[in-house]
């Protein structure tokens, strides 16, 4: 965490935790599709299924996942934006289990909805002064904060791609600050997440993406502190790696 | 590092904040930098929060700093007027979803601003004397955060304007020519009296009595400060007040922290508001 996460962030009202880390989180996962949605879930746990209309927790959820930062002057316009952007959305509460209180399940689609790598549910929680924390991502457990870039990666459980992965990344000279795995069943899908200092570069996460055990990567960039004031959505550059937005 | 080795810093406490990141000195400006940009940031929506009577989204608040901004000065004390004032612009900007600076959150967001520039105003100190006292208000909440998680969902109205109004009172003490110890614990004096605050805002909006509550919590971190600019100190330990206040948090019921069915949210006239929202 950066002490401008402290003193910060620059927000559009009225709560760090139920607006500015709702919207992060919706932007996660806005991140994680990669793509316009046309579709959204969003199901609502404990404090944030009791308070969400107060704190603009609803408008805030919409406005990340149609790409808003949460300083962006158009969240307590994000319904009529939605409406303009063709996403229509729903609300939903339910007990997520024994997880924070400011916890949501978000689920996207795109227009393809019916093919099920079309979509993305990202589950997490807003754990105070607009930090976030996701948990789990397509059913798989993992976790990371957004405080960093995250290189998300879809793969094969077999022996060795771990080592791959990690390699690639050493050999672009980038840190690697947390790594989560986890598999569906021995041998089935499985996937990672890998916080790092900085992005990894463009021919990086194409060499990724053109191995045989890797099915499908994302770059996530980071949401938090200076590095995301101002920040929108970049173009997706392929289908896969993206670029890290800044402005 | 523990607050007991930030108040036995041998130079001032947001050096010895800083000297702890272990930043390259690209890094350190552009912190710098930041912060200067929070300032800024802080004082627009001092600016608009004073100059604005518009009702927030339910009609609760939305004119309570400019009233108080026009009013006679009834105490003859125009610090503890400005200080006020300034926290209640802040919040009240945040109730309208208008565009503020978390510290550390959005519910608490006033009580910084409200005591840092509302005493550097009064003093008519500039704002590059602010820079550091702000970052050793971050510095500060930062150590907090690493006890307890600052949300009132999870330890209560303390954990958010306890920890802000611990970070304006150690920023105040440094600005004014507080050594670390001093800063350290007036942070801790103003954590230790904000012990038990409970979250029960009005119809679940950060409104009531969250919009008072910042201007109460900015003057309160403002006497800390006098109290440690006088010499005085915790007997408590720094670190320990902390530990204190994340277990009160851990006994607080689920109705007072920011469900809205606790406290005053859960008045008989709390209550009538809440459904009348509701509908």
């Amino acid at each position: 965490m950066s002490l401008l996460d402290v003193i910060g962030p620059v927000m559009v009202g009225p709560s760090s935790s139920h607006t500015a880390g709702a919207c992060r989180l919706a932007l996660l996962a806005r991140y994680t599709l990669a793509t316009v949605p046309v579709r959204a879930l969003f199901t609502l746990h404990g404090s944030f299924a009791k308070t969400a209309r107060g704190h603009g927790t609803d408008l805030a959820l919409v406005a990340g996942a149609l790409g808003y930062a949460p300083d962006d002057p158009r969240i307590p316009r994000a319904f009529e934006q939605a409406g303009r952007a063709g996403l229509s959305y729903g609300f939903e509460t339910a007990d997520l289990g024994d997880v924070h209180p400011n916890s949501v399940r978000i689920e996207l689609w795109t227009a393809e909805a019916d093919q099920p790598s079309r979509g993305v549910t990202l589950l997490g929680s807003s754990l105070g002064g607009g930090l976030v924390k996701v948990f789990e991502l397509d059913g798989f457990r993992l976790e990371f904060t957004g405080g960093s870039p995250t290189l998300l990666v879809r793969h094969r459980d077999a022996p060795g791609v771990l080592a791959r992965v990690t390699r690639v990344i050493a050999d672009d000279d980038v840190n690697v600050a947390t790594l989560y795995c986890a598999r569906r069943r021995k041998g089935g899908e499985a996937m990672m997440s890998v916080e790092c200092d900085r992005p990894i570069s463009q021919a990086a996460a194409d060499y990724l993406l053109h191995l045989n055990s890797i099915s499908w990567l994302r770059q996530i960039p980071a949401v938090m502190s200076a590095a995301s004031d101002g920040a929108h959505v970049a173009s997706a550059t392929s289908d896969g790696a993206r670029t890290e937005p800044r402005s | 590092m523990t607050l007991s080795e930030l108040a036995a810093a041998r130079t001032s406490a947001s050096a010895a904040v800083l000297a702890d990141q272990g930043l390259s000195s690209d890094e350190l400006e552009a912190l710098l930098d930041g912060m200067r940009g929070r300032l800024q940031e802080m004082r627009d929506s001092i600016r608009r929060g004073l100059a604005s009577d518009a009702a927030s989204r339910t009609g609760m608040v939305g004119w309570n700093a400019k009233t108080l901004w026009e009013a006679d000065d009834a105490l003859e004390s125009p610090l503890v007027r400005r200080v006020q004032a300034y926290a209640m612009a802040v919040n009240e900007e945040n109730a309208r979803m208008g565009r503020i600076v978390a510290a550390p959150t959005a519910g608490s967001a006033g009580t910084v601003p409200g005591a840092l520039i509302g005493v550097a105003d009064h003093l008519g100190l500039d704002d590059d004397a602010l820079v550091h006292p702000l970052v050793l208000a971050a510095g500060i909440g930062e150590v907090i955060s690493k006890t307890m998680f600052i949300a009132g969902s999870t330890g209560g109205c303390q954990a958010e304007i306890g920890s802000s109004a611990a970070m304006a009172a150690a920023a105040v003490t440094e600005l004014l020519g507080g050594d670390a110890a001093a800063s350290v614990h007036a942070a801790a004096m103003a954590l230790m009296n904000s012990i038990g605050l409970v979250c029960d805002p009005v119809g679940g909006y950060v409104e009531v009595p969250c919009v008072s509550r910042n201007a109460f919590f900015a003057v309160h971190a403002v006497a800390s400060a006098q109290l440690a600019l006088a010499g005085l100190r915790s007997v408590i330990p720094p670190d320990e007040v902390v530990q204190a206040m994340a277990s009160v948090g851990r006994m607080l019921p689920p109705e007072l922290r920011e469900t809205g069915e606790g406290g005053i949210a859960a008045t008989a006239t709390g209550r009538r508001i809440a459904l009348e929202l509701a509908r």
